[in-house]
């Protein structure tokens, strides 16, 4: 309900408050969607490695699905990054992809590597050993998103060898509350799929077990 | 001081597999000289050195790779992986003896690799050498682990490669980094940095791979 009303609210504020942008226009606006949808994805990765060390730490069973579910909207997220920032890349520099994006290839790397995080999960039997495994490749994926962005903003020297300054203008008051009000919407989205996709696999589990136990 | 003997031991145990059994480093070395000739050809005659050097970084993470991927084949097997758990020794012993071991099999085959690709391409220089050592470091660390990891669920094999290659991708950059450019400094840094931190993640948990 919630995450409902703040899309609403902030879908409203960024198709009629938020002033355009002097350079870019309209194609600006997708900013206020491309930015918090990002940062909810790192959001979503933080909390699915913080159940991940849950589960090897207090040895937590609830925490192995909390930390697959949480990693499951981040890639969610994650390819609507990549969605939206591939449609903003065509609007202002006219390519679908730009190597020269940061954030993109960053989350082009994430996005790798968090499809290997399903591919290993499916490859184990349900248990124990599957909540480790996940477990300890969740943790990788915190450590890979500071060096890989390390290692992107170095391989910039000498791929492209001109230094490029990031997002040039600062944010007017009125479009840093649009994006504000934008980043709360995204959160409190993910937050929901985050609980209702929970429930469902709560329930399918334990509809598992009462059909073991009839049988 | 039992964890270094620990270790110790377990390296030894698996170069002396190798040089009974001669699985693993003949296959890299004849993959690593094909994989050379095949870039050759690959490449278009106006490439230049630089483009070179950046197949250099291909060919040492596959052959790592092929390396990697029957690292644990033998544990596997004839189940000494469980035999290994039961030990009275530090799980991540187990990690480290393997990971030194690839390391082992890895500069042998760089060994051959490096002059072959003077021979055939260009010249190599001492900043090259210090990435490609500080590069098989964390390819072998990581590799190992993942290897471990992958040799558990059912895909085996075939999941060494999806899981390694997306954790590979900054040493790639910092390994061609300290190649092509005049001032290698920080990319060794870099490849420094990610042994350091991956080196320890691998230690740290590597006892919640082979255990329940």
């Amino acid at each position: 309900m919630l995450a409902g009303g703040l899309l609403v609210a902030a879908v409203a504020l960024i198709a009629y408050y938020a002033p355009l942008d002097a350079d870019q226009g309209l194609s600006q606006k997708i900013f206020y969607f491309h930015v918090p949808i990002a940062l909810t994805a790192y959001a979503c990765f933080g909390w699915g490695a913080w159940k991940a060390l849950r589960v090897l730490w207090k040895r937590d069973e609830d925490a192995d699905l909390e930390s697959y579910v949480a990693i499951h909207q981040g890639t969610i997220f994650g390819a609507l990054t990549l969605v939206t920032g591939s449609i903003w890349a065509r609007a202002s520099w006219g390519v679908w992809w730009s190597w020269s994006s940061r954030q993109l290839v960053l989350f082009l790397v994430l996005f790798l590597f968090y499809c290997a995080y399903f591919m290993l999960r499916f490859s184990v039997e349900p248990g124990q050993r599957r909540a480790n495994l996940s477990a300890v490749y969740a943790l990788f994926g915190v450590v890979l998103i500071p060096v890989s962005f390390l290692a992107i903003r170095l391989a910039e020297d000498f791929i492209h060898p001109t230094v490029f300054t990031s997002h040039g203008p600062q944010m007017s008051g009125s479009m840093f509350f649009t994006f504000c009000v934008a980043w709360a919407a995204m959160l409190a989205t993910a937050f929901a799929l985050y609980s209702i996709e929970l429930a469902g696999k709560r329930l399918d589990f334990r509809l598992r077990e009462l059909k073991e136990l009839l049988t | 001081m039992r964890y270094f003997e620990d270790v110790v031991v377990l390296t030894r145990k698996d170069l002396l597999l190798e040089l009974r059994a001669r699985d693993t480093l003949p296959a890299m070395l004849l993959f690593v000289v094909a994989a050379l000739v095949v870039f050759h050809f690959a490449l278009p005659a106006d490439a230049g050195e630089l483009a070179g050097l950046g197949l250099l970084w291909v060919a040492i993470v596959f052959t790592a790779l092929l390396g990697l991927s029957r690292a644990w084949t033998p544990e596997r097997e004839q189940g000494v992986i469980d035999g290994l758990v039961l030990a009275p020794a530090d799980r991540s012993a187990i990690w480290a003896g393997k990971a030194i071991a690839s390391f082992a099999f890895l500069a042998a085959a760089e060994v051959v690799a490096l002059p072959a690709f003077g021979l055939f391409f260009s010249g190599l220089d001492a900043a090259v050498v210090a990435g490609v050592l500080l590069a098989d470091v964390g390819i072998c660390a990581v590799g190992a682990f993942l290897a471990a990891v992958s040799a558990a669920t059912r895909a085996r094999e075939l999941l060494l490669p999806v899981l390694f290659l997306p954790l590979v991708i900054p040493i790639v950059v910092g390994g061609v980094g300290a190649s092509v450019t005049d001032a290698p400094a920080r990319y060794l840094a870099f490849l420094a940095l990610y042994d350091a931190l991956f080196a320890t993640l691998c230690w740290a948990s590597f006892e919640y791979v082979v255990t329940e």
